[in-house]
Parts: C-alpha cells; structure tokens; sequence
C-alpha cells in the first residue's frame, strides 16, 4: 500500500476513493493521511467517515459530492467546521445528487462530454452549482439536466477477490466501484483476498474491473474497517457511532489520528489493535450462493 | 385496547408505516423512513418491494440496518445492481410506486430542503445534502415524508429547495412524479389538496389542532373533518421496540 499511494497519488491530484458503504478502503485513506499529500480534490458520493479524517488531517482544499453525513448517524464534524466556519480553513465544494455523481462517472467511463438526466428541475442545486445545465433535447421532447463527466488522476477501488494480473471480483452492493476506475487515469485495486486466475475466469459476469485498466494492485485484508466487505466481514456501527463524539471535538479527532493513523506503519498493524474479539463480532454467517454451470463449448 | 405509553416519534413511524399498505415498490430513505418502511412489510405491507438507493431491489433485511447500506439488505434480496441502473432504470423509468423520505424542512407546498440552514455560501448549518433526495422526488411516482415538526421545520420558505415538491402550487405535468402527497410529524397526518397546498388530515392521539398551528410557521389549512389516528398496537410497538429499534435511536422513548 504504501509503495501505490506514494507512486500513484500526488499533491493536488483529484482522487476517489469509492464504495457506496460497502468496500470503501479505509487503509488506503489512513496510508494518504501518513504520507502527508496536500491539496487534493477528494470526490466520493458519501464522502462518510474515511473523507471525515482525511479533511481533518489536511490533505484535501475541495471536495466533490452528493450527500455529507455519517450514516445512520448524523454529522462528518470535521468536513462542517470547515464548511460552515472555514476551521481551521476553508474547504472548497462541489455538490450534485446521487444520480448527478454516478452519471457523471458514467460520462467519465464511456469518454462523454457529459450525461443527461431527469433530475434537478426546481431545484436549487443548479444555482448552488452552475456546471449542472439544462439542456434541450435535440428530439424536441423537452429538457433535461446535464451533469459533466468526471475523470478522476486516481480512483482507488476495493474488491473481494482478484488476481495477480488484477482482474477484480465484487459481490453485494457494487455502488460505482466499475464506473469510477473506467473513469480514471491511473487506478489503484485492493483486495481482499488473492486468488487463481482459474477462479476468476470460472465465474466471468462476475468480473467488475478488468486488469487491462489497473495500475497498482495491493493484496490488504480487513482494509475497509468500519466499512464492509460483504461475506467477509460486517459493518462495523458500533464504530461509526462512537466517530460521532470523536469528530466533534478537534482535540479528540488529532489523538485518534495520532493513535490509529500516524501511530501506525501498516494496516496490518491497525487490524491487530482492533482485537480479536471485536473481529470475531464482525464475522458473519454463511450464506453460499448457488453454483452456476457456464458449459464448456469446444 | 392497550393502554401502553409510547412516544411521540413511535406514533410518528406506525403512522408512516400504515401509510403504505396496498403500495408495492417503496424507495426507501435513511433514517426514520428506514424503521416505517421496515414496519410496513412487517405489518401493512407484507409484499412491498424495498428499494434502496445502494442498489437493492427487494431487500429481505433480517436486522434493521443502521444505514441504508448495510449488508443485511444484500442477502436475501430480489436484485443487486450498480448505482447507476438503479437510478436509471428503476427509478427514471417509472418503477417506483412511493418514495419514503425524512427532510429537515418544508414549505406549504412539500418543497423540502436537506442542504443548508442559512446562506448557501456561509451555512448557519451544513446539512447533508439531496443524496439521491432530489432525484427521488422528480421521478418517483409519489412521495411520503416523514419529519419532526416544529416552527424552525414547517416553514413558510426552506431556505434551500433540495428537493421540489408542487412548487408553488403545481408542478408541471410532463414531471414523471406527482410529487408529495404525504407528510407524517409527531403531531398528525398532512396531505395535499389539488391546488398544491398541505392540509392537516388526522390528529394523532393527544394532540389538538392548537398544537398544530403552534408548530407551523404558515396558516396551516385543516380539513372539515380531521381523522383521529389511531394509536400504535401493541404488534407495532413490540416490532419497533424488540425488532427494528431495539436501542431506541430513531424512536426514543
């Protein structure tokens, strides 16, 4: 992990570090923060508690998004304070709905100039942001939003299993996972599990990134902590609960970096500080899916 | 009839929840519309469809998920997608019978703001935002809110439109949705007449039209023949309370 981030992410990079709650890769956040970049555009459609520590250490002047919130739990406190009193400094933002971000990466992805959509009508969110337009449609029924597409220098995306050539494979919520590393420059694959070419190639529909467009692949277990990886291991709510007290307080917020982040070399290490019990409150049960048979044509 | 205490925001989800019987594909928002819709299928609604913005179609949860993308929602479900084909394709396409969203304020004509209190540039209070709110609300067919009331909630103009509701009275009829038609408080159950505008339609039990108008920042209109709501059944308050919020974080009591 470290040798990706320091050869793939650099100062005032645009940066996305996907997953909608699931697959959201913590430990390459954490290894960002370590290494100190500045001034980078952070875009994620939940920016939830990764984006929170990240902009509370400083590595990020804007941030691109569509809903700012600790899930299920209220506010990112850090990402307000500077919002709403430039503390410790200001925070640029870009703001559009879900269907806005996700369709801009679909324009990212496919090589569009921009994505239309049947959304913001009446809305302030134009006004608030002047790169979502209205458009005619050029059939002469109506108009519709344009949103632009979204290329990220960097998108750094998590996967359940993949290979050593970097062909990724995600089950459960798949969030824009796909979209987000078609759209980008140089994409950064972790994973939590490395396995056979065989197992890959013996379930293909199953395969959401192809290595073609991977350039760093990091084999790191348990890297999305408090996040999930569906069938390995659960949310974590206990976790983003307790963040709510943590991220109000900025003096709380700088120990917490300072004990899980900077304290810490690897991710390998913050999984140990966790505990074995706690990780035995996470495992979840079976719940196989069953096998299909693709037959062979020769 | 028991005669069980409960609070007020219980009364507030049981209402919500009882709002969706006979509905079948329910978009479901974070928040105390997560507990109602799960209370519906439980009750109500036993064959509703739960669609998540996370890229659930039929979610068969078997805990109440803290967020709406928690991995309960994936097993068991009809459909898994990406993002992207939920939005267009289930949604944009006319999919979606009901929405179910909270929203932090609203105006006479079901405008709801979830972005900012204060300026834009320089918020009193950064909300979280439309996540797929604004979206929702264009093009599901109708929407159900469920919110706290007080005067700083019910106001005479959001200070954000987040997401439009009849905008100042109607909204266009090439709009693939119709827009709100329901609000649930912990005071009662609002609807909206044809020129746009909210009426107070039943009171929950306890409460009297005084204190409606006391927690509306405009004349609230009130219908001839205001309904009583019926208060929760043990059933209800047993599935809340063992089932759904055990820890009493969306209902507290």
């Amino acid at each position: 992990m470290q040798d990706a981030i320091a050869e793939y992410v650099h100062d005032g990079d645009t940066v996305a570090i996907e997953g909608f709650t699931h697959l959201i890769c913590f430990a390459a956040g954490h290894e960002i923060i370590r290494q100190r970049r500045r001034d980078l555009i952070l875009c994620r459609l939940t920016p939830d508690v990764i984006y929170d520590q990240m902009i509370a250490a400083g590595v990020a002047s804007k941030l691109v998004f569509s809903w700012l919130g600790n899930p299920g739990v209220g506010s990112l406190h850090a990402i307000r304070r500077r919002v709403e009193r430039s503390d410790p400094e200001s925070l640029e933002i870009e703001e559009y709905s879900h269907f806005g971000m996700v369709s801009r990466y679909v324009a990212g992805a496919s090589g569009l100039p921009f994505f239309p959509i049947r959304s913001y009508f009446a809305s302030d969110l134009p006004v608030a942001n002047p790169m979502i337009k209205q458009v005619e449609s050029p059939y002469g029924d109506g108009s519709v939003y344009a949103v632009p597409p979204l290329n990220p220098d960097v998108s750094i995306v998590h996967c359940q299993r993949a290979d050593r050539n970097g062909n990724a494979q995600i089950w459960g919520f798949l969030g824009c996972q796909k979209e987000a590393a078609f759209a980008a420059d140089r994409v950064i694959l972790v994973c939590e599990e490395l396995v056979g070419e065989d197992i890959i190639r013996s379930d293909p529909n199953r395969t959401v990134i192809p290595g073609l467009i991977v350039d760093a692949l990091v084999v790191e277990p348990k890297a999305c902590h408090p996040s999930f990886a569906q069938g390995y291991y659960d949310r974590d709510n206990r976790f983003y609960v307790d963040w709510d007290p943590i991220s109000r307080d900025p003096q709380m917020l700088s120990e917490w970096l300072d004990e899980w982040v900077y304290g810490l070399t690897t991710h390998a290490e913050y999984v140990e500080k966790l505990g074995s019990e706690r990780w035995a409150r996470l495992t979840p049960g079976h719940a196989p899916s069953a096998e299909v048979d693709y037959g062979t044509y020769k | 009839m028991s005669e069980a205490e409960y609070s007020r925001s219980e009364m507030m989800i049981v209402a919500s929840a009882r709002q969706l019987a006979g509905e079948r594909v329910c978009f479901v928002g974070i928040g105390p519309p997560n507990i109602a819709c799960n209370l519906a299928k439980r009750t109500v609604a036993p064959d509703l469809e739960l669609v998540y913005e996370a890229g659930v179609y039929g979610a068969a949860p078997q805990r109440l998920p803290l967020s709406i993308g928690d991995p309960t929602l994936v097993t068991g479900a009809v459909s898994v997608t990406n993002m992207f084909e939920l939005f267009a394709y289930y949604l944009q396409r006319g999919l979606v019978d009901v929405a179910f969203l909270g929203a932090s304020q609203i105006d006479r004509f079901g405008n709801v703001n979830t972005t900012v209190i204060g300026e834009y540039a320089s918020p009193k209070v950064r909300l979280p935002g439309s996540g797929g709110a604004c979206d929702i609300a264009i093009n599901a067919h109708k929407l159900f809110v469920i919110m706290p009331q007080s005067t700083r909630s019910f106001v005479k103009e959001v200070d954000f439109v987040t997401s439009p509701g009849h905008l100042t009275g109607k909204r266009p009829d090439d709009w693939p949705g119709k827009g709100p038609a329901i609000v649930v408080t912990g005071f009662g159950v609002y609807k909206f007449a044809p020129d746009g505008e909210m009426y107070l339609a039943s009171l929950h039990p306890g409460v009297t039209v005084d204190d409606v108008r006391a927690n509306c920042a405009w004349e609230i209109a009130i219908a001839d023949d205001v309904a009583q709501t019926p208060r929760p059944s043990d059933e209800e308050l047993r599935l809340i309370r063992e089932d759904l919020d055990p820890e009493g974080i969306y209902t507290s009591r």
